[in-house]
């Protein structure tokens, strides 16, 4: 509604004092109810502003249990429909649901390299501070694939 | 009232928004700031690794020009891109800044393809093209692998390198030794009960572009639903603003002709599976209508400009014409009559198949949930197009934000005067820099191009802190509290009034920013050019608005926020006060502007055709002590040639 925690599945991210779930929503919309004191759901996570989501999925990926979806808005969504993705290190796996019960699934790559691998600077030599001064920026020309940065002509 | 505690944090360089350009900049930042012993603070309001309208992916990286011609087709160069997007753009853009982005991306691009990011490759290995400009990505986790590279090289800098997330920038902080320079900014933390002060020598504003200032056509819970973010609240421009500095083009939104509602991207059904679209009898809308030739020469650009073509769906919605059809399932029947081996041919329907799934569940996944919703498989049937709502964005097919200083060897020598200093890509307050979605008249940067000049822009801010090594931040603990109480006031007002009525909703003494939004929204929407009046507008209706506005500028001093719980409303009070800034200055440009040079952006009833005399910028500038605003216009100096009519300006551009 636009996003949704399943109440059963959810373990509040054991307890940490960040849960997956708020920690990633670019609009800052979850949050978990550490006591009840606030949707009377201890230890769950809800959308405390649904009808500022997004349904970027962001939450939906990063939740270690599987315990978010999304139900499609309100205002223009037939109900019954989900588009619900498994995210791995490698790829990403999605299953479509229609609202008439057919299913598809699609299976697309998400990254070539392992997570956390990524070094910046390797290959290429330490900056010198003179050239703060010309227009080349760091990796170029290398990474341009040509000799020379082009001029206008 | 719950205690706020304040942090200094003294930076060398402070970059604000870890968006496309933010990633960009921390990367550069940290090479160059590295062997100075200089530090690097970066702060957003989200979390970097999903924050941005990237947060949920992309299926294309739009700006690519092939410089090595590793492409599948259509290697480009810089000046026939910078021409292409004068012309898109309908005659107005900063060329030197445009041409400055196409000779430099393809070094993003390629540090994505080596970072890890799956781009799409033919049987030679070559980045896969559709149409002139963009190559296909797998792109679900582009933002995280950005961001990565960010975070890693900032971790190269030890202790002067911090990344702090989750704190909202609501003002800059101008020095008060040296006139017309920033020298830090402050905010809040949404997680902790902190107020910020970061003092430093040079920032780089990159908070991005700005949506619901106009009306989005969702409504209810589906409110969030517009084809930009929701949480792109226009922080870049307002904080320019209110330093005094100089916005361009802040008449020109964008208007994304998408998939109904969903907003799914077009960009690949039109380019790569050549996909028709027509109008509800079938009919093409395209190139039909005669009205189109006012806007030569620009009509007559191949392709025609994205406003034009925007234009000809209203002239076909004014006709009755509407709605508009994507016939996916026409390619599909294309692929049947192609290839008749039944094996291929399933093989390709395969292909076909994943790959405009993909390109809905890569960055528009409501659009994928869409089609299931109505039970449209795109194999079989069509599914509906239309115009979203007006969104404000440096980047995209349209490109409102500061008027900043070109490269030194690039920009014409007539916008020299209006810097402080010269330095590429700071605003016209001095250490000041921006990129991205905060540059103006320099559409068609796209993800890569907002990266790279993410970089440019913090190489010039390293080359400034660097210059300008003694400069010590002066501001006195007078203006810091007063800006905290400011900060804070929405706070304060919730506190002392809510227990006036029973419903802490309904209030004479305040007013909530979901409410102060929906004010807005209505006033820009009805008056300014909103889908409610199909984008059209007139100098007696922008000067209604303008009276009304004025209301809303003093009742953001009525914004209230509850933070019992957490800080979340009083970031909302804040978006809602910098969503303000743009209306204003929105609906002040477009009054200055006597024609319709965008039609399918916004047209003005009063002034409709497009006049060459009025081939010029018009800027913008708020004075926050008088709380005057000014608008006026800069020159369009061309530096490339173009065959609808853009003529050559060497010289002024020092190239000789
Ligand atoms: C819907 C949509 C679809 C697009 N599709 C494509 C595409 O298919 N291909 C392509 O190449 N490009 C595409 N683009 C363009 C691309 O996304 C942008 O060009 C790019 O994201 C702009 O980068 P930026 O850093 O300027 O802004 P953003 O990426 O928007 O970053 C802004 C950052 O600032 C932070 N922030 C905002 N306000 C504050 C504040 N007050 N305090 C602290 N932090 C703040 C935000 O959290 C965010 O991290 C698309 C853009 C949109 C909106
Ligand atoms: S990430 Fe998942 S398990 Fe963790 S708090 Fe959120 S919904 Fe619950
Ligand atoms: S779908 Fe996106 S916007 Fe909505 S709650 Fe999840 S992360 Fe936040």
């Amino acid at each position: 509604m636009p996003s949704y925690v399943i109440t059963e599945k959810c373990d509040g991210c054991k307890g940490q004092d960040k849960t997956a779930c708020m920690y990633i929503c670019p609009n800052d919309l979850m949050m978990l109810d550490k006591d009840g004191s606030l949707i009377g759901k201890e230890m769950k996570a809800f959308n405390q502003e649904p009808d500022y989501c997004w349904e970027c999925y962001c939450c939906v990926k990063i939740c270690p249990q599987q315990a978010m979806d999304v139900r499609g808005y309100a205002d223009f969504m037939p109900l019954g429909a989900a588009s619900t993705p498994l995210r791995g290190s490698q790829d990403i796996m999605w299953t479509i649901t229609f609202r008439d019960g057919r299913i598809k699934r699609f299976k697309y790559p998400i990254r070539t390299t392992p997570e956390g691998s990524i070094k910046p600077f390797e290959e290429f030599p330490e900056a010198n501070p003179d050239d703060l001064d010309n227009q080349l920026l760091f990796s170029e020309p290398q990474m341009l694939g040509v000799d020379e940065l082009p001029k206008l002509q | 009232m719950k205690e706020f505690t304040t942090e200094v944090i003294n930076t060398d360089v402070l970059i604000i928004g870890g968006g496309m350009a933010g990633c960009g900049a921390v990367v550069e930042a940290a090479y160059w700031a590295k062997p100075l012993g200089l530090t690097v603070t970066w702060v957003d309001k989200a979390a970097v690794d999903r924050s941005g309208p990237v947060a949920m992916g992309l299926s294309a990286i739009n700006t690519y020009m092939g410089l090595d011609g590793k492409v599948s087709q259509n290697p480009r160069k810089p000046d026939r891109y910078t021409e292409y997007v004068t012309n898109d753009q309908c005659g107005l853009a900063r060329q030197d800044l445009v041409f400055d982005i196409g000779r430099h991306v393809d070094s993003s691009v390629k540090l994505f393809d080596k970072w890890g990011l799956p781009l799409w490759k033919d049987e030679n290995g070559n980045y896969v093209k559709s149409g002139e400009w963009q190559v296909m990505i797998s792109g679900e986790s582009y933002k995280i692998i950005v961001a990565e590279a960010a975070k890693a090289a900032l971790a190269e800098l030890g202790d002067k390198g911090q990344l702090l997330e989750r704190v909202y920038i609501t003002h800059l902080l101008k020095d008060e030794n040296e006139e017309n320079r920033v020298c830090g900014a402050v905010g809040f933390s949404v997680r902790e009960d902190k107020f910020y002060v970061f003092k430093a020598n040079a920032i780089v504003a990159l908070m991005g572009g700005a949506v619901h200032v106009f009306r989005p056509r969702s409504q209810g819970e589906g409110f969030g639903r517009s084809w930009m973010p929701p949480w792109l609240g226009g922080s870049t421009y307002a904080l320019v603003l209110q330093a005094g500095g100089e916005l361009t083009q802040m008449d020109v939104t964008f208007v994304p002709p998408r998939f109904k509602d969903s907003y799914g991207p077009v960009g690949t059904f039109f380019l790569l599976f050549k996909t028709p679209a027509t109008n509800a009898y079938d009919e093409p809308y395209v190139g039909v209508y005669d009205e189109l030739k006012q806007w030569a020469p620009y009509a007559d650009a191949k392709p025609t400009p994205t406003p034009l073509r925007n234009y000809e769906m209203i002239l076909a919605i004014k006709e009755g014409k509407d709605p508009f059809w994507m016939h996916t399932e026409r390619v599909a029947e294309r692929i049947k009559q192609e290839i008749t081996d039944p094996k291929a041919q399933k093989k390709e329907l395969k292909r076909y198949e994943s790959e405009a799934w993909e390109d809905f569940l890569d960055m528009t996944i409501a659009g994928a949930t869409n089609w299931a919703a109505h039970n449209v498989d795109p194999l079989e049937k069509p599914m509906e197009l239309a115009l979203g709502d007006p969104v404000f964005i440096g980047s995209h097919a349209a490109s409102c934000g500061a008027w900043v200083c070109g490269a030194e060897d690039l920009m014409p020598k007539e916008y020299a005067d209006a810097f402080p200093e010269q330095y590429n890509l700071m605003t016209t307050v001095k250490a000041l820099f921006t990129a991205g979605c905060g540059v103006g008249a320099c559409a068609h940067k796209f993800s890569s191009g907002s990266h790279v000049q993410g970089r440019i822009a913090a190489k010039s801010a390293v080359k400034y802190a660097r210059d300008h090594k003694d400069f010590t931040p002066t501001v006195s603990d007078e203006t810091i509290n007063k800006l905290k109480e400011e900060v804070l006031r929405p706070v304060k007002l919730f506190e002392e009034n809510k227990d006036y009525t029973t419903s802490p909703d309904v209030n004479p003494r305040y007013i909530s920013p979901h409410n102060f939004l929906f004010r807005l929204q209505k006033i820009m929407g009805e008056y300014v050019g909103g889908w409610e009046t199909t984008f059209g507008t007139s100098d007696k209706m922008l000067e209604t608005a303008l009276w009304k506005l004025g209301f809303c500028g003093e009742d953001i001093e009525k914004i209230a926020a509850d933070v019992s719980v957490n800080n979340h409303e009083l970031m909302r009070a804040w978006e809602a006060i910098h969503r303000y800034y743009v209306a204003e200055a929105c609906t002040r440009t477009r009054l200055a502007r006597k024609e319709s040079r965008w039609p399918g952006y916004y047209f003005k009833h009063d002034y409709l055709k497009l006049d060459e005399n009025e081939r010029k910028f018009i800027n913008v500038k708020y004075d926050a002590e008088k709380k005057e605003w000014t608008v006026f216009d800069r020159p369009m100096i061309p530096i490339i040639t173009s065959p609808t009519g853009v003529t050559s300006n060497q010289e002024a551009a020092g190239v000789g």
